[in-house]
């Protein structure tokens, strides 16, 4: 028998840089800020990884992904080996390696972090991920069982559970209110970050798979839950119409022109192609001083899709400090890069409208950072007449969503008092043909939670279905 | 893709296709609404369901060539295909009352049309006011007079049809007369907010169907948000109907002119490109 050489890692050598495009360079444009990892960056990665006994990061990762066992195929350079293991636990790889939080979740918990760098997890799922044209293996799909599932909303929660619905034989049809698929993947997270042939890609794959696409339906006002039931004769229902509905500062002069809500802003330039505008028709104010509220990856997103619109000037103004924000630090750390002015410690009270009838200043007041409220992060308290005006002529909120109004209208789920719809873990809702999951079950959280919620409800309505 | 069945010309500038979408015939109200998207590079861009047949399975909508997208869409005819059509959107129009007043200005006549064939199925007493600026633009007289209505006026702002002046001169002969006990109104923004201060001076609830600029036109995205009785709205999912005494006429006037630079750009570069063709 040949012996097996022990796998030692490489201890003691540097995370691997990402590939990035220079800062200078990139914030003109929509190209992709970070080209990935090479074969090369990606194996003397993979061997950084100590293999651990017990493996922590996969305990940060919220669906599990067995990440020492990809990692070891990496290392192995098999390629397929390594997308094949991942794909077990999850179903996006290329897009939850570029916007999954790592530093809180796997890599967070990389025992290499704790004294010198986490290894790049993120950087190595999306590498692999992104190799699945070259390696990827065409599913294998069961027979057909001759049951039907519609599936609402072609956001992550819903590619995920369509793709795991189609593999085990069952007919899926996906409603989708655009007339594209990925919803927020799509609508939300610009090219720069997420390319959209990647969400296309995985959008073809589940054509391929036989998944039927139905654009342009709005659940809730083309067709309901019972008429899909009834009259189409689908056996259950997925509602993954996601948290896409805007929340608002609620000050004077919100509504002026020049005033966007990130969805707004995000949806004009990457579902609707506004920066190529007059090529494409709709348009978007080009401001010169871009304002953004919020500190989150949507006023990230918004700031740094400012810059390449053209702005002089970007600042992203934040009620707490930049160690509060619950932004990746990757998007963070690009946008700082990029020329994006971070203004701590304020918030708005008015916008103020200028000579032209538009927004031409915001109003501010400083704060302080108080004591700790239920989220655990200090609670911002402002600071008596602080109040203070910088030129704005276009401002962007981007403070968060809630519950989309159309899932009430579709089915006869019970809701919280948020609007959101209960569900069990499995995402069981109150009607027994009816599952839910992804942001409308949690509120506005991550691409792979909702993934997760997708892949779950599958099973539990494989199980409910089939009687397995 | 949406296969136009049949385009109607009303005048040099207002056409009405109709279009074979079965799904949405069935489910199409008065008062809703639906975006389309003429082609790959197209913007979204919402119009009021003028008609629809559920048995036939087409649903018809009307519009004015106002800027590039109108202007490419009255291009298209019989047998040629819209590439994006979404709806129904919105809230259906509902007027209480025995006795109402529908008030249409300009392309919002197509709005008006709907609303006022249904209050008249649902027995009540409906008098139409129709106002354009010249006789050219006032469509669908011949629809509105085949209706059973309680009375039909006509205004123009130049005098070539009907009475010369605006729709509030019969609106408040019918106010003060209490013809009426309640009125539904679409059109410019001048025109909605003037009727409203009519029926407001006579205690007469009236409803307006808003009409401002929309991206998704499902509660996504706030393009569309108005303030009514200072709380802001979304006309998409919460209208596109509201009381119009709670309206802020100014902040909707605004807010539909935020794009008349591009609007102008978009107009003029694609008249350029018409030009070079012929």
């Amino acid at each position: 028998m040949p012996e097996v050489k022990k796998y030692r890692p490489n201890i003691g050598a540097p995370r691997t840089a990402p590939n990035e495009e220079p800062a200078a360079e990139r914030a003109c444009d929509f190209r992709p800020v970070d080209t990935g990892f090479t074969k090369e960056d990606a194996i003397a990665e993979a061997n950084r990884c100590l293999d651990c006994k017990k493996p922590l990061c996969m305990q940060g990762c919220p669906v599990g992904v067995n990440i020492p066992g990809f990692i070891a195929r990496i290392r192995e350079e098999d390629w397929g080996g390594a997308l094949e293991t991942i794909k077990g636990d999850n179903l996006l790889p290329s897009v939850c390696g570029r916007v999954c939080p790592q530093e809180n979740q796997c890599e967070g918990k990389c025992i290499l972090g704790r004294k010198g760098e986490a290894v790049a997890i993120g950087q190595l799922e999306r590498m692999v991920g992104d190799m699945a044209g070259e390696v990827g293996r065409a599913p294998v799909c069961k027979p057909k069982n001759g049951k039907k599932v519609a599936i609402v909303g072609s956001g992550p929660s819903g590619i995920a559970c369509a793709g795991e619905l189609a593999r085990e034989g069952f007919d899926v049809t996906v409603f989708e209110a655009f007339f594209t698929g990925g919803g927020v993947l799509t609508y939300g997270i610009p090219e720069f970050r997420l390319p959209k042939a990647i969400v296309k890609r995985e959008i073809d794959g589940l054509e391929q798979l036989g998944v039927h696409f139905e654009y342009n339906s709005v659940a809730g006002r083309l067709f309901d839950a019972d008429e899909l039931f009834n009259e189409e004769g689908f056996d259950a229902l997925y509602l993954a119409v996601g948290a896409g509905l805007p929340r608002f500062l609620k000050v004077p002069g919100e509504n002026l022109p020049g005033v966007y809500c990130a969805n707004e802003y995000l949806t004009r330039t990457n579902l609707m192609h506004a920066y190529d505008f007059p090529v494409y028709d709709t348009p978007i104010r080009q401001g010169k001083n871009v304002v953004v509220f919020g500190g989150g990856n949507v006023a990230m997103d918004a700031a740094r899709t400012a810059l390449r619109l053209g702005a002089d000037s970007v600042t992203l103004a934040y009620r707490r400090t930049e160690a509060e924000m619950p932004a990746r630090l990757a998007e963070v750390h690009h946008a700082k890069e990029e020329g994006v002015k971070i203004l701590e410690l304020v918030n708005p009270l008015e916008f103020i409208k200028g000579e032209d009838g538009f927004v031409s200043a915001v109003e501010l007041e400083r704060m302080e950072l108080g004591e700790p409220d239920a989220s655990g992060r200090r609670r911002p308290v402002p600071i008596q007449d602080s109040a203070y005006q910088i030129p704005c002529d276009v401002a962007i909120t981007a403070i968060g969503t809630m519950a989309n109004p159309f899932a009430k209208l579709c089915a006869d789920v019970e809701l919280n008092r948020w609007g959101l719809i209960e569900a069990d873990e499995d995402g069981r809702t109150s009607n027994p043909k009816v599952w839910a999951g992804g942001d409308i079950v949690t509120g506005a959280a991550t691409v792979i939670l909702a993934m997760g919620a997708g892949k779950k409800a599958a099973a539990s309505m494989k199980k409910a279905l089939l009687g397995e | 893709m949406f296969e136009i069945l049949k385009k109607t010309q009303f005048s040099e500038k207002v056409f009405e296709f109709r279009v074979h979408a079965p799904r949405m015939a069935k489910k199409a109200h008065a008062g809703q609404f639906l975006m389309v998207r003429i082609d790959e590079t197209g913007e979204r861009v919402p119009f009021t369901f003028a008609n629809w047949n559920p048995e036939e399975g087409w649903i018809e909508f009307i519009f004015m060539v106002v800027g590039k997208t109108t202007e490419c869409l009255s291009q298209l005819n019989e047998g040629d295909f819209i590439r994006d059509i979404t709806g129904p959107l919105g809230q259906p129009t509902e007027v209480e009352g025995d006795s109402v007043a529908v008030i249409g200005g300009g392309v919002g006549l197509a709005i008006a049309y709907p609303v006022a064939r249904m209050l008249c199925e649902q027995g009540k007493n409906v008098y139409v006011i129709m106002g354009a600026r010249t006789k050219d633009l006032l469509i669908l007289h011949e629809q509105f007079d085949a209706l059973p209505l309680a009375g039909l006026f006509v205004t123009t702002d130049d005098g070539s049809m009907g009475e010369k002046g605006v729709v509030t001169l019969p609106l408040a002969r019918l106010c003060e007369t209490d013809s009426i006990d309640h009125a539904f109104c679409v059109g410019p923004v001048p025109m909605m907010k003037f009727s409203s201060l009519t029926c407001h001076e006579h205690k007469i609830p009236i409803i307006a169907s808003l009409n401002p600029i929309m991206v998704d036109g499902t509660g996504m995205c706030g393009c569309c948000r108005v303030e009514v009785g200072g709380e802001t709205k979304f006309a998409c999912v919460d209208g596109p109907d509201f009381d119009a005494s709670a309206v802020d006429w100014d902040d909707l006037a605004a807010r539909q002119a935020s794009y008349r630079g591009e609007e102008a750009v978009s107009t003029k570069r694609h008249q350029e490109a018409c030009a070079c063709q012929k």
